[in-house]
């Protein structure tokens, strides 16, 4: 089982949305997908879902070509979030689970089961303007999950939430996969997708620029980090052969270096300089990929 | 259960047991049964006041004839003959003892005059009734100067008979326009408030799903296509459930109190003579305007972006409605007119003008059932190209405005 896209390019008129993308992404997988705003991530998700026809390239789930037939198998949880303000939790979670393809009781079960979870069972017969916003997404998260979809499309699942809700559905997002779901999130926090995901790509006006399993995707950047708490000015490591970013901080200096032997120059070099608290050569952070990949237009 | 039977269940569903529906049903309901029975609440009202009237006769004999002959005109007038000098009596009147009085005396030629005197003369129907009275006593005693036999006088005053018959073969004659008109006017008051109501409703169902992004989910999971005709249909379904509640009502008062239903106002609206034929026309057209109407406001909701912007949208869709109509009121007059019978196949307005020249005409079958055939054809070319329309719009969002939207989500339901 999986979801497979294959050279999808989609254009609106002389606009590329999505230029030449392909993506393999493995069964009950959680799937990182990355980009800056209108880098075509939500034209991606509508693409998988069928909404939108590509122009070149095609999609398969399984070896089927997405359409609504497959719908009982898919999980939507769209980037602007949205349910029936006037109508009651229970009467449209089991409306929209039913458009899905689920039974009515099997719905309803559910629908207590996921309340129950979210500690929120007392909103079974609330209106959805009713209730908060933060709570509102937990309704519309579940709207997402409640058919037992297979195949469940994410589009910035925890965008709006306080800390504590951003876990209980970390929790329960990777508690899908677990129970076999194939899962695509795209998050503008890039720790979340490091914590969660194996395989990623990040997206850049179309195309996908950095595409792989995590770990390789940060061995293959080939810069790294080195942290160091001094008691002494590391401004003269600005302009050190092999740093190519350097960052003061309040108890010394983040680096960025382009090969490992620098770190081994650098230590060599403060040593003796004064007393050194901390010195760490560390991996690079997903935030430090993206930021050099995707560049200065991403705020 | 498909989902398409569940789509129209819910929106059925849903709206059937909104506040404002029942309402606006039990409103309704209640005017229907008020104006069925309101001759029998005006009976209630103001029926059994005796109007106590003096009568001051100067010349000690007219008023025996005159009680005689109000007696077959107005029972409710009760005359009391006055012994008194006319300042006692408008003393009386004005303390409201009587309604008024009437002063009674002979003219120059020895014929009947009076002069009727009320602090309130709001109540015509007490000076005619005593008019129409005095007119006879007038007559009878004209009659007997002139030594005219009864059998005479009665030739004399039997009214000249008048009919206007129409030389055109498919128009009813004068009396059964009269009849239909009652009929037909309230059905197309009905026709009209049934298309504006509930072909807005759809676009506004339409329009608040996409602003609150719900549509987003709705379309992932069910066709926007199907989506369309099953809001379509579902107001189709409620349109008609109120319009049956309606109805029924209407029919059973109207038939319980047809006998007070006649005379006055109800001469020339008359209801008389239902022909369930009329109904049927009605029921047809309303469900056809409605489908006309339903697929153009379904397609105009479709491009909105905010539930404000709806209204606007849909602006021009009332205005075609509310065309039809004047049409159809300024028609109820001459049904038979030439520009009723050209603009009633034009689509927008077919479903008011050809129900009006069936309802009020004696028009072939065939000229119905071409109004159906041109809606019908209209109808599924509409449905066709706002399915379209509608399969992109959903996708859109930004700024509104009509025509470039239109364009704009006929281009995107490409991409779909």
């Amino acid at each position: 089982m999986s979801l497979i896209l294959e050279r999808v390019t989609k254009k609106f008129g002389a606009f590329t949305a999505v230029n030449d993308l392909s993506l393999m992404i493995p069964e009950k997988e959680l799937f990182g997908f990355l980009g800056a705003n209108g880098a075509g991530k939500t034209t991606t998700f509508r693409m998988i879902l069928g909404l939108l026809k590509p122009n070149e390239g095609n999609i398969t789930w399984n070896g089927r070509k997405m359409d609504y037939t497959l719908s009982p198998e898919i999980g939507y949880l769209p980037e602007e979030r949205g349910l029936y303000p006037k109508l009651k939790v229970k009467d449209q979670l089991v409306y929209l689970a039913r458009l899905r393809g689920m039974g009515k009781q099997d719905a309803v079960k559910e629908l207590k089961y996921w309340l129950g979870r979210f500690r929120v069972e007392e909103y079974l017969d609330k209106r959805v303007e009713e209730l908060s916003k933060g709570n509102q997404q937990k309704i519309q998260f579940i709207a997402a999950v409640l058919h037992k979809p297979k195949l469940l499309i994410l589009d910035e699942p925890f965008s709006g939430l306080d800390p504590v809700n951003v876990e209980t559905l970390k929790t329960a997002v990777a508690e899908l996969r677990d129970q076999g779901a194939t899962i695509v999130f795209s998050s503008h926090r890039m720790e979340h997708v490091e914590e969660l995901c194996e395989h990623l790509c990040i997206m850049h006006h179309g195309s996908p620029v950095v595409h792989g399993e995590l770990r390789e995707v940060k061995r293959a950047f080939g810069k790294q980090n080195v942290v160091i708490h001094a008691d002494f000015d590391l401004e003269f490591l600005r302009a050190f052969p092999g740093v190519v970013r350097f960052k003061k901080t309040a108890l010394g200096a983040e680096l960025q270096i382009d090969r490992m032997e620098a770190a081994q120059k650098i230590l060599d070099e403060i040593n003796g300089k004064g007393f050194i608290r901390k010195f760490a050569l560390e991996e690079p952070s997903l935030n430090d990929i993206f930021i050099e990949k995707v560049g200065a237009s991403y705020e | 259960m498909n989902r398409f039977g569940i789509l129209i269940g819910h929106a059925y569903m849903t709206k059937l047991r909104t506040k404002s529906f029942v309402i606006t049903t039990a409103i309704l309901l209640v005017a229907v049964l008020l104006m069925g029975n309101i001759n029998r609440m005006i009976d209630m009202f103001a029926g059994s006041k005796q109007k106590k009237v003096a009568v001051l006769d100067k010349t000690n004999n007219l008023y025996g004839p005159l009680k005689q002959q109000l007696k077959t005109v107005d029972k409710d007038i009760w005359l009391v003959q006055a012994e008194k000098s006319e300042s006692a009596l408008r003393k009386e009147v004005l303390k409201e003892k009587y309604q008024g009085y009437v002063v009674l005396s002979l003219d120059a030629a020895g014929m009947p005059k009076a002069v009727y005197k009320a602090p309130n003369l709001a109540d015509t129907g007490t000076t005619d009734s005593l008019e129409q009275a005095l007119q006879a006593v007038k007559s009878n005693m004209a009659a007997g100067k002139l030594k005219l036999s009864p059998a005479g006088l009665s030739l004399l005053n039997s009214p000249v008979s008048f009919k206007s018959v129409n030389l055109e073969r498919d128009a009813k004659s004068e009396a059964e326009l009269a009849q239909a008109r009652g009929l037909v006017y309230i059905l197309l008051f009905a026709i009209y408030f049934a298309v504006i109501f509930y072909a807005s409703a759809v676009g506004m169902e339409v329009a608040t799903e996409k602003a609150s992004r719900v549509m987003e989910i709705l379309i992932s999971s069910v066709p926007p296509v199907q989506q369309m005709f099953a809001k379509i249909i579902s107001g189709a379904l409620l349109g008609l459930t109120q319009m049956a509640v309606l109805l029924a009502a209407a029919y059973a008062t109207i038939k319980q109190n047809i006998n007070h239903l006649t005379g006055g106002f109800f001469s020339v609206f008359g209801f008389s003579d239902i022909k369930v034929s009329t109904i049927v026309y009605a029921v047809v057209f309303f469900l056809l305007g409605y489908l006309l109407y339903a697929t153009l406001a379904a397609f105009l909701g479709s491009l909105v972006s905010r539930i404000e912007d709806a209204q606007q949208m849909m602006m021009p869709m009332t205005f075609l409605v509310m065309i039809g109509f004047f049409l159809a009121m300024a028609g109820l007059g001459n049904p038979s007119a030439g520009y009723i019978t050209v603009l009633s196949y034009i689509p927008f307005f077919t479903p008011m003008l050809m129900f009006l020249r069936v309802g009020m005409l004696d028009l072939p079958v065939w000229a119905g059932l071409s109004g159906v055939a041109v809606m019908v054809a209209t109808i599924v070319f509409m449905a066709i190209a706002g399915a379209r329309i509608y399969r992109g719009g959903v996708l859109l969002y930004g700024k509104s405005n009509s025509l470039k939207t239109i364009l704009k989500a006929l281009q995107m339901s490409k991409e779909a």
